[in-house]
């Protein structure tokens, strides 16, 4: 027998390398979540739904480039494109937001991360980052198509692209908004349940129940009621926030001089959500 | 000084000050294999998460690798592989992939973890399969992955709850002989949860033996069942005379069914009784040597179901 036929039994042999740190392992956990989004890693029907909704993003925003390029009529602009979206990104949390937490709880395997050195709260930054990330890519990338659409068939050359670029980065921030607030909203309701259908419907339905309430607010007949009408939705509440930060929007929301008012309770929603989560998963850790 | 793999003094948890889970567990554990015995509910579970820092002990104090885990659980962890009681396996990814993302968790670079995950699989008999997605598997093949996920960051310390729960005979056993082979060729000190006696005396070097959350005795195996040795006779007819005949030899004769239990406190007695058995010209059936099982020492308690 010659000696590369023999086949050696070496044995155990124990790790000398080296051993990463809280951050990386933190970043390992977050690219983790940010491949599960979009169902890499997984089996082909884990991609079906997140790749569906991103198909449609991205078709309406290669639709709208082609019209800006044939027609040079402005359907949507960058902001109001991602307002535009709201609904698939709703869906797109209540898709991906079950997939990143409560399949974990699901299946038993917190006890197994918890048991390494990973906090809780790594735990739900590494999720959080993870979807917002995954959302923000979900508005961002069609938002560069327009762009790129826009930038090839400007007729003002270098200052056209400019003005496309300072149309596109306020755009991005407010898609940060967007993304910032859906995942927090979002994670938080699916780590309240293992059962991921459970999860997606209560997304939805949090934000199917509180349109209704913008609804009646807004025909009441104080002008008050109706300019704060949109704090009671996440959608306008994001929306308000975009209207007033971003003039140029054109979303069409009234708030008068409440615009402020927006801001302050949209960061103090994303504080809450996030507190609670990591409330709720210090107790899970511990179990 | 070699240090004391786990030193717990006075250490008891209660929860919400009625239940009492852990209560004034005062013990030194030795590196090797260790069986953690008790019947349901007696506390083992709560004793592996206040050494994982998952719960913070009520009062006592607990050092593992002279750390206090409720002090600095990463260090802790960073060294200890848990393998839970009850499913904790994703259905939908393949062990190998599994297996290296928490390795990465663990801390390990990409292709380490990779590398090791592999590795780990191997040791656990699941190579073959590793590409397979976890929801195929066998209740069998489930525990191995658990396993491999535990040691995938080459630990110090094994804790394994209830390892063989689920496994049929032979699942057990090959269980039992991979954790055996874990603590003595691996060099990995291991923590065998159990209900069951009778299984982790056969892989473990130690015992401890709790019960409603209080000690009921820690030792080595082998001193549990030193001079314990016992020869076993049987005879087809003529017990009775065989056993008063013995028992003039001066040996200590029990009876147990048809057998004649006899301490062998020396060689000579294993020539005594045969003597004994030729002079009476009695069919003689069986004689066989055979240790004390550790849960005869309990047999009054009744600590566990064995």
């Amino acid at each position: 027998m010659s000696e590369a036929s023999v086949i050696h039994d070496i044995g155990y042999q124990r790790y000398t390398g080296p051993r990463l740190g809280r951050l990386q392992v933190l970043t390992a956990m977050y690219v983790h979540g940010l491949r599960a989004a979009f169902g890499f890693g997984r089996s082909a029907k884990a991609k079906i739904f997140p790749w569906m909704v991103a198909g449609i993003v991205l078709l309406v925003a290669v639709i709208l480039a082609a019209v800006r390029a044939q027609a040079g009529i402005v359907a949507l602009n960058y902001v109001q494109f991602a307002d535009a979206m709201s609904w698939l990104v709703i869906l797109f949390v209540a898709i991906v937001a079950p997939e990143l937490v409560s399949r974990d709880m699901r299946s038993g395997v917190l006890p197994l991360y918890f048991s390494r050195p990973l906090r809780a709260a790594d735990y739900v930054w590494a999720k959080f980052a993870a979807l917002v990330t995954g959302v923000w890519l979900l508005l961002g990338v069609p938002q560069l198509i327009m762009f790129l659409g826009a930038a090839f068939t400007t007729k003002t050359g270098m200052r056209g692209v400019w003005n496309e670029v300072g149309d596109l980065l306020p755009a991005w921030a407010y898609s940060v908004l967007w993304a910032v607030v859906f995942a927090a909203i979002g994670l938080l309701i699916a780590s309240l349940t293992g059962k991921r259908a459970f999860a997606a419907g209560g997304i939805v339905a949090v934000f199917l129940m509180t349109t209704p309430v913008v609804g009646v607010l807004s025909i009441l007949p104080s002008t008050d009621a109706q300019q704060l009408s949109g704090l009671a939705s996440p959608m306008t509440l994001v929306a308000g926030v975009g209207t007033w930060l971003i003039p140029a929007s054109n979303i069409g929301l009234d708030l008068g001089r409440f615009g402020v008012v927006y801001l302050i309770e949209a960061l103090a929603l994303i504080a809450t959500c996030l507190l609670l989560l990591l409330a709720r998963y210090r107790k899970v850790a511990s179990l | 000084m070699p240090v004391s793999l786990i030193v717990t003094d006075a250490l008891t948890k209660t929860y919400g000050g009625r239940v009492t889970a852990l209560s004034d567990l005062t013990v030194t554990v030795e590196p090797g294999v260790i069986g953690l015995v008790g019947a349901n509910g007696a506390g083992k579970s709560t004793f592996i998460k206040i050494m994982l820092g998952l719960l913070a002990p009520s009062s006592g104090s607990v050092r593992v690798f002279d750390i206090d885990p409720t002090v600095n659980p990463d260090q802790v962890r960073a060294r200890v592989g848990y393998m839970p009681e009850h499913d904790s396996l994703p259905p939908d990814v393949s062990a190998a992939e599994f297996v290296t993302h928490l390795g990465r968790i663990s801390g390990l670079p990409r292709t380490a973890a990779r590398e090791r995950a592999s590795e780990a699989l191997r040791h656990v008999g699941l190579y073959e399969e590793r590409y397979r997605q976890i929801g195929g598997y066998s209740t069998g093949m489930k525990q191995r992955v658990k396993l491999a996920q535990a040691l995938v960051h080459d630990p110090d310390l094994l804790l394994l709850d209830e390892p063989t729960n689920g496994l049929d005979p032979a699942g057990r056993d090959a269980m039992l002989a991979l954790i055996h082979r874990i603590g003595t060729e691996f060099g990995i000190s291991v923590v065998v949860c159990s209900h069951l006696l009778g299984e982790v005396e056969r892989i473990c070097d130690s015992l401890i033996a709790i019960e409603g959350g209080r000690l009921l005795r820690a030792d080595r195996i082998s001193e549990m069942t030193a001079a314990s040795d016992v020869l076993a006779v049987e005879v087809s007819e003529g017990t009775d005379a065989l056993a008063e005949a013995l028992t003039k030899l001066g040996l200590t004769v029990a009876r147990e069914d048809r057998l004649l239990l006899v301490p062998l406190e020396s060689d000579a007695a294993y020539d005594r009784i045969l003597q004994a058995v030729a002079d009476l010209e009695l069919p003689l059936h069986r004689l066989d040597q055979r240790r004390h099982h550790v849960a005869e020492l309990f047999a009054t308690k009744e600590t566990a179901d064995v």
